[in-house]
């Protein structure tokens, strides 16, 4: 047993249930007790989704613990294959299931006899995986199956596409920013002249997934999903990938370059270094943000990173290799892909920590005292308490991580948008600092009106200089806690003298 | 159901019981908060944990005074010993945070293992030196039903207690109501603390706040040997005067001034009627104060083609079924049918086919159903907000027309239909 208030990645019929509900027509059903559908109530709050999310339970009672679900989850199979016509079902089992070891393959075989789509059982065992490796393994899970499927119908296409082309793998719902980043590579794609062949699982069919094959190679932007799936591939059918995260510029430059290389020994004759140049150089701007003034203040403030692989490592390698801040812990909750982690990181921070415990993080995150702080939800609210801002990279996320505006983070684009999130956190960080050695945040006493020059007190020359000094963004503040300091103590002049006194009584 | 009006009883049905609704163990979120010295201790598994980590949003962050007791493999296959373990964890939160009482929420997997928690309970319990209560709340998903679980605290004292979790100030505005009537409430279960708990007398008057508390009525009444008051919810001003009143009867004084509090707080409400007067609203059922609710919007000049409802205890809400009937009757609206364990599926089809002005739905189908034209009100909103008593009568319509009065802003846009043809549900 183990005590815990939080976790990072979710149970293992929720990694299921993403790439099931990514798919167009593939309707999933738990077999659960009432009250665990509540993925739909996340799909459907989260993603602000119009449609109805294709998850149903095949509710575990009473009954079915005495006699066994007996014809209930046939049923149930039959019954949502009668009224959506789904491709696709795919019986999803849950911690309650893998105790109760009923046959649910048998359940599978028996109500595939009877219905119009396939019917799968997803092959994941709620005590050993979690909601990223089960995501892996119903993708690897489902394209297997078309594919093997084709294959035996002889109805597997032969050749590749004309001009290279590629499957992106790994896009799914209530992914961070996947829709976002989705359109983006498919943008820097086009850009390359390369042809997108099918994006999976998110809004992909079943019946295209036998088109894979076609592509020239596999593109696997996200560590944690669809890595499985391009190894099939590789093994199966001999098609290269490339695993390397377009996050960040210099990893979207050597993700390009690996793509070159890869279509290039298939026949093709590109050369992307112009493009890299210019995008680089001239388009993205976040080279030239590493090199403006902004970013020089940056230099070697202290970062702590936390998230799933991909984007606490690219998050690292940003922060350290493109910004120059100093970052003292890079850490992961992907345990079991810890190795990956340490490789891509170690030598870009001071310390590395995999944990999946929050409390073990908060408490790093306590003791470097960093001026900001890029991770997860819950590393954001660390930073509330702890007076940090903090930049969210990584799920687990609220609805504010949904953004209905356009953000990448991927590509060139995503280089954009990184640079601003990093740059916004670490001015409110360097703002509060200021209203800190200036006189203390608002109390919620009136103080007087306004900030107007016309108060009753009469500032002497070298104070007002003083005050003429201070940003203008807290001078107003500075400027009422100083009178209020005067007031409360009846003194009409304000001297420098009051002055610093002012600012040590607030600061005591 | 037949459209006209007909003075036969109600029509009860059941169906498959496939609907959403939170699991039960959701009621730690503010039972915690009510029980302001207790710690939940849920003994589940991840997906417990995400469940709750996930429908408690911000609140998860604020320290709260309950965990997961998470299970492993070993705790399965009991190559891990489950008293060892749990004392280990529960002295580890007596450290930390030293609570009055530890509730232990017993889940699916604990019951499908056969874990004795009622059983290892008193044991741990004795072997601490401090007194440390660990009382056990059998929580189970396959059996009960989101707001029901706050039953099953014991204890109390006097005449009068109530029954039901509430926000204190609708504890306190209740109180008043009664004290108005010269009843006196003895004690309230639960109280703001666990070493507060009331004390319980055979003799006892008890009279329940909320329609999910069947159990623990059944429970005051057997093993305390109390007498229940049998009243319509106070929810709504319809609601609380009748509650009100049964008590004074039960407890033979003559209720004062009640009609003109009633009137007059049905004058105040007319500007949120008039939005929903002639309107119709359907409850898809997932808290149990579907029935409740209803017959106040009844009464409001609403009609309701059909409650949904997790389960329904007919004795233990028989005074609230009396009255719905008796308001559909008063207000010349036919009466709903009422399903028990409903089937979203099947609901849905006939929510296209009924077209109702308002739909109380939990969140699943809230969006899907919103972006097809048809106004919804999330349905947990009523459990957190504070509804009982005359006073919060206005919070009830301010969450029902709260939709009529957005979608009324949105209305000359011309944006109802929000998803490309394919209404397949």
């Amino acid at each position: 047993m183990k005590l815990a208030y939080w976790m990072y990645a979710g149970p293992a019929h929720i990694g299921t249930l993403r790439i099931a509900s990514s798919f167009k027509n593939v309707h999933a059903i738990m077999h659960a007790p009432l009250g665990d559908d509540y993925f739909n109530v996340m799909r459907s709050m989260l993603e602000r989704e119009r449609n109805f999310t294709p998850v149903t339970a095949s509710v575990v009672d009473r009954n079915v613990l005495a006699r066994g679900s007996q014809e209930k989850v046939v049923d149930n199979i039959t019954r949502k294959d009668r009224e959506e016509h789904p491709d696709l079902i795919v019986l999803t089992p849950t911690c309650t299931s893998s105790i109760l070891q009923e046959d649910l393959q048998n359940f599978v075989s028996r109500a595939s006899m009877d219905t119009q789509g396939d019917v799968m059982l997803a092959d994941v065992n709620h005590y050993r995986y979690n909601e990223l490796q089960a995501a892996d393994r119903t993708l690897h899970q489902v394209v297997k199956y078309y594919l093997e499927k084709a294959k035996k119908k002889d109805e597997l296409p032969t050749g590749k596409t004309e001009k290279p082309s590629v499957n992106i793998l790994g896009i799914s719902t209530l992914g961070f920013h996947n829709q976002h980043d989705c359109t983006e590579l498919k943008r820097l794609m086009a850009d390359l002249g390369i042809e997108v062949n099918e994006v999976i699982p998110d809004g992909a069919a079943v019946h295209n997934l036998k088109n894979l094959p076609r592509a020239w190679f596999n593109l696997v932007p996200y560590r944690e999903l669809g890595m499985m799936t391009a190894e099939y591939l590789e093994s199966e059918f001999a098609m290269p990938y490339v695993d390397i995260t377009p996050m960040g510029v210099v990893e979207t430059a050597r993700c390009i370059r690996k793509i070159q290389q890869v279509v290039n020994q298939q026949g093709a004759e590109v050369n992307y270094e112009e493009y890299i140049n210019n995008q680089t150089l001239y388009v993205s701007q976040a080279a030239w943000f590493s090199r403006s003034i902004d970013c020089q203040n940056l230099t070697g403030k202290k970062a702590v990173v936390f998230g799933d692989n991909t984007h606490a490592a690219a998050m690292t390698k940003i922060l350290a290799r493109e910004m120059g801040i100093h970052v003292v812990l890079a850490g992961t909750y992907c345990k079991y892909d810890a190795d990956w982690f340490r490789e891509q990181v170690s030598e870009y921070c001071d310390e590395v920590l995999i944990s999946e415990d929050n409390a073990e993080i908060g408490d790093a995150i306590a003791r470097h005292e960093p001026s900001a702080i890029f991770g997860t939800q819950m590393e954001r609210h660390v930073g509330k308490r702890l007076d940090i801002p903090c930049g969210v990279i990584a799920a687990p996320i609220h609805i504010q991580n949904f953004p209905i505006g356009y953000k990448p983070f991927v590509g060139y684009e995503g280089t954009n948008q990184i640079a601003d999130l990093v740059y916004n956190s670490f001015t409110l960080g360097m703002e509060d600092h200021l209203l800190e050695i200036f006189g203390g945040h608002d109390t919620k006493e009136v103080i007087t009106k306004g900030i107007s020059a016309d108060s009753d007190l009469n500032w002497n020359k070298e104070a007002k200089a003083e005050l003429g000094k201070i940003p203008g963004f807290v001078r107003g503040k500075v400027k009422r806690n100083t009178e209020k300091f005067a007031r409360d103590r009846n003194l009409s002049e304000i001297t420098l003298e009051v002055m610093y006194a002012a600012k040590e009584s607030v600061g005591a | 159901m037949t459209a006209t009006q007909q003075p036969s009883a109600l029509n009860f049905e059941c169906e498959t019981g496939n609907y959403h609704t939170f699991c039960p163990i959701s009621c730690v979120a503010w039972l915690y908060q009510k029980i302001e010295d207790s710690f939940f201790l849920v003994i589940g598994t991840k997906t417990c944990g995400y469940f709750l980590q996930n429908a408690m949003g911000v609140m998860i962050f604020a320290e709260p005074r309950y965990a997961m007791a998470e299970l492993e493999e070993g705790d399965i296959s009991a190559q891990l010993n489950d008293y060892e373990e749990l004392k280990r964890l529960c002295l580890q939160i007596k450290r930390d945070r030293n609570p009055s009482v530890i509730v232990w929420i017993g889940t699916c997997t604990t019951e499908i293992i056969k874990m004795d928690l009622e059983g290892l309970a008193p044991k741990l319990e004795a072997e601490k030196e401090e007194r440390n209560a660990i009382s056990k709340l059998m929580n189970f998903g396959r059996k009960k039903e989101e707001v029901k679980q706050e039953e099953s605290e014991y204890k109390d004292h006097q005449p009068l207690v109530l029954f039901g979790s509430l926000p204190d100030p609708v504890v306190t505005n209740l109180t008043l109501e009664l004290k108005k009537q010269g009843v006196k409430v003895s004690g309230w279960l639960p109280s703001k603390r666990y070493t507060e708990l009331p004390v319980i007398e055979q003799g006892y008057y008890v009279a329940g706040v909320n329609p999910f508390l069947s159990r623990t009525a059944t429970t005051l009444m057997r093993r305390r040997k109390t007498k229940l008051i049998g009243a319509p919810f106070p929810i709504g001003p319809d609601g609380t005067r009748a509650w009100i009143e049964k008590i004074c009867s039960v407890l033979d004084i003559e209720p004062q001034g009640l009609e003109e509090r009633e009137a007059k707080i049905w004058e105040s409400l007319e500007d949120y009627i008039k939005l929903i007067r002639g309107k119709s609203v359907f409850f898809m059922g997932d808290n149990l104060l579907e029935v409740s609710l209803a017959r106040f919007l009844i009464r409001c000049g609403m009609s309701c083609p059909e409650i949904g409802i997790p389960y329904m205890d007919k004795r233990y809400q028989k005074a609230e079924l009396d009255l719905l009937e008796k308001t559909c009757n008063e207000m010349g609206v036919a009466l709903p049918r009422i399903v028990e364990k409903p089937d979203n599926y099947n609901q849905i089809k006939r929510i296209y086919d009924l077209k109702p002005d308002l739909v109380i739905t939990g969140m699943a189908h809230a969006n899907p159903l919103e972006a097809r034209g048809i106004n919804t009100k999330w349905s947990v909103e009523f459990t957190f907000a504070q509804i009982h008593g005359f006073t919060n009568a206005r919070d009830i319509l301010e969450l029902a027309t709260r939709p009529m009065r957005r979608n009324n802003n949105l209305k000359e846009l011309g944006w109802e239909k929000l998803v490309q043809e394919e209404a397949q549900v």
